[in-house]
């Protein structure tokens, strides 16, 4: 392959620049997608932290009022949703553990992936300056809904929107180069022997989660040029007839419900960008701490294939009450609820892969359990807002924001956390500290827990979202209030409880005990690598031959509990040979 | 083996020694560069779509007034866009026949057949451009009505799409000057020729798109399940 | 062996919560015991599913605990199993979408006989539109909207000619009869939310779209916005009164047509003149206002803001608070004029005044700019006062005066009625004014928003624009 010659010839220069920041090594680029996402990620946390504290104490702090709180709302969002979760999945672990996992040498375009990277750090640069503009940043709502997106009566309807469709922008420019990066090497650089189905389902998640990209976000691209145009050029492609703070404006006979059309086209996927490499993940650490295939792997590879696909028919179950077209509910209903169906099997199959296993409680092993376990509750609750005519009490209420957060928010983090945890050890060669990590996971998980529970009854009682204060609701008993101040609190003991994390990780680079190669005894290839942490080109002087799946855990009649792919039948050490032949059949 | 059987294969099947499929069937052709051109080439076809589809929505809502179908409007007659789509049409053919003579080993003519079709390429955008102040001449600036919007948004896409393949048309005329190696070249070559015809179908479609009467318009509309924008 | 704990104390403590929570749907009033019973199946059947998926995790996560020697079974599917947990997923999911789909189609198939009623969102009020004796609405369009004609109706649609204004905040239906609310908005995205009645609608500009439902209890219910419309969006609120129906006729009764609303006598000012001399004693021949006897200056106020003013005094909705002493005054003397078209020539009067220039108190120029954008969205970028938001002038008004009445919003003296629904706005905007000093630096900075001394009336209170 002509990658090997191109790593060959890198290798020379290797001063301190080229090797860590002009780098073009996948895992180089991976670790600097993984901070940026994890530095810009505290910002959104300590946002979230600010909002808590006026719903949980109203009035209490000068520094927040109506503007700056929707403004806190909407970076938050944002943030979290594109820059972190986005970038940190697929920029971070699919950077990492593409090639890893697929016995490559890299990327097959190193140069197009670190250009990638620096592309996605302007885009961040972009959006942390519009904090600094006249206007602060957008408060618009992460759905940057026009016509108030862009008009006063809106935070940062001056200067911080524009900032925001061009920091968006610009990211979608460095997720193509990404993503294509990603689509061509699951292709065309898998090792020799590595089929599809032999893929482990982290590379599929990402694989699938990546197309999907490909598709959606030119959807974004696309509203946020017209919405561009129509706040700077003054065309009117969103925007109607309309008066603002009691001026007619000269726009006319645009539709506000297109551009809603359009962002939940690339919204709704983008949920799943997020789930699907976390389902990935997920179900290779539930394997390997449970030291059992995952069951059901062709079942898994399906669901993620079918959950891509109909991702992209159920958007508008965001705009059951948007005033779009009601009869586009029977059908959005519909869709919805049947992408219920290969989401459960995928649950159902997580927890048998537990059944009859032989379970590890390492720190990735109970916070993918505390992922299944949110995830339930977040799925179930999806049952609730995408069947259209419960959506009519609780859209736009608190139940909403306890869902999302729930199935997008703390699920997939429970599955990033998992993930540091069961690959810190490859990626620096040092174990994370078990007691810092019970104590992360304990907090986290329960914590969690209790913030996002009581929302779902907010939501039921029917406290709306995006209130900066609830003011005389006859409506909202006082007890609400007390409900908001525990749920503040633990909010607080959450973001305080990263710092342990992050303390850890700090700790660990120097401090942690001596991974060795394969910590975990995992089968796949990212664990066979000959150097830990890998060297630049991963596999040394041969690169590794596929034999096997990616799940050969316990395999009866082998001395091990584990077959790492790249070991052939006849290099395995097999105590019962009847018992062997038979487990292939 | 199709993508079918591939998906339903059940892999924790043991394989005899030796006789693995998936170690004896000779690996794909390496060409990534072809594979992510082609998810390129989808990813600006879902950009294009989109926008045709919100053409197509804000079509039917009462002030879009299509640029055509009448005789007092602009583009009834688009005699200047035809001579552009004849532009790029033989800037198309150009860089074919470079291909063609590439891969017959006469890299000279490839070479001349490819710069003919960049210069042909920029001709076509600076006629485009052309075309867009006749229009704004005519009162059919850019902000004037929904569909002159429309008309110089999706144009100006299709230009900055295209100027992607001047530079890979430029970058490919740096492998001739360079003298690389012939197969090299025709790799090359091969990309910029998939990528300028699919600017030149997406170029055909637009024009037909964009100059179409309001009933042509009004008819895709409701093929794509756009029937007037109110209700109540 | 925690996690299995921790898992069936979380299953119990959800359990538990759900039973006990007092947060839960409000009673409902209206017809829509259909959505009720939707939620419920759906409550159940995702209940159960919680509880025995998680459980078993529970349970498997402690039968199959790491033992030394224990070997993981191998087993690489089940297509059997999978099939059936796939078919009572799937029976599971219709049982739910089943119902939930029926019920959409009643949702979105309003009956012929229903009354229709307009609800007109604005930044950040609710107006509202009954048809007249004709049954019918006129067209409307939010370009033709005016202090005059708020709604925007097209003035030459004689089917609008009767429709009913209703230029308040508070809406009232008749008890058992079908409703249709049809949903405008003149400048963004609002959203039409009754948590009582179960449903709720975007307001989108540009169309019209709509609600429907049969309320059922006698009462009054909160209109919330949940569409976010721009900082005002958490005090946006509007009130549903559902009244029996010969409460409901007086109420109708009491409304004025579209033809009434736009014929209403301009006021003359040699008649107001003669009103306003026991004003003047107060507030000055000038309306200049006077610190000593606690009366704000009037010149230079729009007459739609003092008009609401006098009625507020009038009904109680003002000055009736504990605390309010200076407010208590007012209410008596408002009495004396009750007459619309005294008001008007009395109004015509004061808008004759030009305004004075205010003394400005020191204050924070730079923290009372920052301050004052959140109320410059209302009031105008120079304190100008916005007709279309409710807004009046602040520039010309005493310091005094200012800061007594954020103070009084503030601490809810002022805006606590019940029907005061512009003043609970401004009560929920001035809580973003933490300190003394906050107020004090607003105040400075509005009074340096004042134009010139030498400039005219007109060109200083230009609220039509």
């Amino acid at each position: 392959m002509t990658a090997s010659a191109d790593i060959a010839h890198q290798e020379h220069s290797n001063s301190f620049l080229t090797k860590y920041v002009w780098s073009q090594d996948h895992k180089v680029i991976a670790i600097q997608y993984g901070v940026t996402a994890i530095m810009v990620g505290v910002v959104a946390l300590v946002l979230s932290a600010l909002m808590r504290l006026q719903l949980g104490f109203p009035d209490q702090f000068s520094f927040i009022n109506p503007a700056s709180y929707l403004q806190f709302v909407t970076m938050h969002g944002m943030i979290m949703v594109v820059y972190l979760l986005t970038a940190l999945l697929l920029g971070g672990f699919g950077n990492y553990l593409i090639p890893l996992m697929l016995g490559a040498r890299d990327m097959v375009f190193p140069y197009l992936n670190m250009l990638s990277y620096w592309t996605y750090l302007l885009s961040v640069l972009v959006l942390m300056a519009s904090f600094f503009v006249p206007g602060g940043p957008t408060g618009a709502g992460w759905t940057l809904y026009p016509p108030q997106a862009i008009l006063p009566g809106t935070p940062g309807s001056e200067m911080g929107i524009l900032m925001m469709l061009v920091s968006l922008g610009i990211f979608i420019v460095a997720f193509t180069m990404g993503g294509l990066n990603y689509v061509c090497t699951v292709l065309q650089a898998r090792a020799r022997g590595m089929t599809l189905m032999r893929m482990p389902l982290t590379i599929w998640g990402i694989f699938v989660a990546t197309i999907m990209g490909l598709l959606a976000f030119p959807a974004l691209l696309v509203s946020a040029i017209m919405m561009f145009l129509d706040s700077v050029a003054g065309t009117s492609f969103f925007m109607p007839a309309i008066m603002s703070l009691g001026e007619q404006l000269d726009h006319g006979g645009g539709s506000p419900i297109l551009f809603q059309h359009l962002f939940w086209f690339f919204g709704h996927p983008e949920v799943y960008i997020v789930a699907l490499p976390a389902f990935g993940m997920v179900s290779d650490v539930l394997a390997t701490h449970a030291r059992k295939n995952i069951f059901g792997y062709r079942m898994m590879v399906w669901a993620i294939v079918i959950i891509g696909g109909l991702s992209f028919v159920v958007w508008a179950h965001h705009m059951y009450v948007s005033g779009m077209n009601p009869y586009f509910g029977f059908f959005f209903a519909t869709t919805t609820l049947i992408i219920a169906v290969p989401t459960a099997l995928k649950v159902y199959n997580w927890i048998l892969t537990l059944w009859r296993g032989n379970i590890h409680l390492t720190v990735p092993m109970l916070f993918a359990i505390g992922f299944i376990f949110t995830f339930v509750h977040g799925g179930l609750s999806g049952l609730f807002l995408g069947n259209v005519v419960i959506d009519l009490p609780l859209s736009d209420t608190y139940f909403v924001v306890g869902h999302f957060h729930m199935v997008m928010g703390v699920s997939p983090i429970m599955v990033l956390f998992a993930a540091i945890y069961h690959w810190f050890p490859k990626i620096t060669g040092r174990m994370l500290h078990t007691g810092m990590g019970k104590f992360h996971f304990w907090a986290t998980f329960v914590g969690t827990y209790l913030v996002f529970l009581p929302m779902h009854y907010l939501g039921f009682l029917g406290v709306p979202r995006r209130y900066f204060a609830m003011g005389g609701t006859d409506f909202i008993p006082a007890s609400a209030q007390s409900l908001n101040a525990s749920i503040t609190v633990s909010a607080l003991v959450i973001a305080v409880v990263q710092l342990v994390f992050i303390y850890n990780v700090i700790w660990s680079l120097r401090h942690g005990k001596a991974a060795g190669h394969n910590p975990w005894q995992a089968t796949t290839l990212e664990w066979q690598t000959p150097d830990t942490p890998p060297k630049h080109g991963n596999w040394g002087p041969s690169e590794p031959v596929v034999y096997r799946w990616a799940y050969d855990y316990s395999v009866p009649g082998a001395r091990d509990d584990f077959i790492p792919q790249n070991v052939p039948d006849s290099e395995v050490v097999v105590t019962d040979k009847l018992a062997f032949a038979k487990a292939g059949t | 083996m199709n993508i079918w059987q591939k998906l339903t294969d059940k892999p924790w099947l043991a394989q005899p020694e030796g006789m693995d499929p998936a170690l004896l069937q000779s690996p794909e052709p390496y060409w990534p560069e072809r594979i992510a051109l082609r998810f390129f080439l989808v990813t600006a076809s879902v950009v294009f779509s989109l926008f045709v589809m919100t053409l197509l929505g804000r079509s039917q809502l009462p002030d879009f007034h299509a640029l055509a179908g009448e005789p007092w409007l602009p583009l009834s007659e688009p005699r200047q866009l035809w001579w552009n789509s004849a532009i790029l049409l033989l800037s198309s053919i150009s860089m074919h026949l470079g291909l063609v003579f590439a891969r017959r080993s006469r890299l000279h003519q490839a070479m001349l057949a490819t710069a003919c079709s960049l210069l042909l390429m920029l001709l076509f955008l600076l006629a485009q451009y052309l075309v867009w102040q006749q229009l704004a001449f005519a009162g059919f600036g850019f902000t004037s009505n929904p569909a002159s919007n429309y008309f110089y948004l999706l144009t100006a896409v299709h230009g900055v799409h295209l100027l992607g393949g001047i530079v890979a048309a430029c970058w490919v005329l740096w492998y001739f000057w360079q003298q690389q190696a012939a197969s090299h070249i025709i790799s090359k070559l091969s990309l910029s020729v998939t990528y300028s015809h699919f600017m030149l179908v997406v170029w055909l479609l637009l024009f037909a798109l964009l100059t179409s009467p309001a009933s042509t318009i009004d008819t895709l509309a409701a093929l794509c399940g756009f029937s007037g924008g109110r209700y109540d | 062996m925690a996690i299995t704990l921790i898992i069936l104390l979380l299953i119990a403590g959800s359990v538990i919560f759900h039973f006990t929570s007092v947060w839960w749907f409000t009673p409902l009033a209206s017809h829509w015991s259909a959505i009720d019973t939707t939620i419920n199946i759906t409550i159940w059947i995702t209940g159960v599913v919680f509880i025995a998926v998680n459980l078993f995790l529970a349970y498997a996560i402690y039968r199959y605990r790491y033992k030394a020697g224990a070997r993981a079974d191998y087993q690489p599917e089940n297509k059997k199993l999978e099939g059936w947990l796939l078919l009572v997923t799937s029976i599971g999911i219709a049982a739910m979408l089943a119902p939930g789909l029926y019920v959409w189609g009643q949702f979105v198939s309003p009956p012929a006989d229903a009354t229709v009623v307009e609800a007109v969102g604005q930044q950040w009020h609710w107006r509202f539109r009954l048809p007249g004796a004709d049954g019918q609405l006129g067209k409307a369009d939010v370009r033709a909207s005016s202090e005059l004609n708020p709604l925007g109706l097209d003035p030459n649609d004689p089917a609008g000619m009767d429709d009913l204004i209703i230029d308040s905040h508070e809406l009232v239906l008749e008890l058992n009869k079908p409703v249709k609310v049809l949903l405008r908005s003149n400048d963004v995205l609002h959203n039409f939310a009754v948590p009582q009645f179960r449903v709720k609608m975007d307001l989108v500009p540009g169309t019209v779209s709509y609600v429907w439902f049969i309320p059922t209890v006698v009462g009054q219910f909160d209109i919330l916005c949940e569409e976010l419309c721009g900082i005002g969006h958490f005090a946006m609120r509007g009130r549903v009164l559902v009244k029996e129906s010969d409460d409901y006729q007086q109420w109708l009764a009491q409304q004025q047509s579209y033809r009434q609303y736009q014929a209403r006598l301009a006021g003359d000012p040699e008649f107001g003149k003669a009103h306003y001399q026991v004003c003047a004693s107060c507030h000055g021949a000038q309306g200049e206002g006077n610190q000593a006897l606690h009366a704000p200056a009037l010149a230079g106020q729009s007459g739609w803001y003092l008009k609401r003013q006098l009625r507020a005094y009038q009904q109680g909705l003002r000055g009736n608070a504990e605390g309010d002493v200076f407010g208590a005054q007012m209410i008596a003397m408002a009495q004396l004029v009750r007459d619309e078209q005294a008001i008007n020539h009395l109004l015509a009067y004061i808008g004759s005044f030009n305004p004075n220039l205010v003394q400005a108190e020191p204050g924070n120029l730079h923290n009372g700019q920052r301050l004052y954008r959140n109320c410059s969205y209302c009031h105008g970028r120079n304190g100008e006062g916005i007709f279309a938001m409710n807004a009046p002038m602040l520039h010309s008004l005493e310091p005094w005066y200012l800061t007594r009445q954020l103070d009084y919003f503030k601490r809810q003296i002022r805006g606590n009625h019940p029907q005061d629904f512009y003043g609970a706005q401004m009560s929920l905007m001035a809580q973003s004014l933490h300190s003394e000093q906050d107020i004090a630096d607003v105040v400075a900075y509005i009074n340096s928003l004042q134009p010139k001394a030498g400039l005219t009336q007109g060109d200083s209170n230009d609220s039509e624009r």
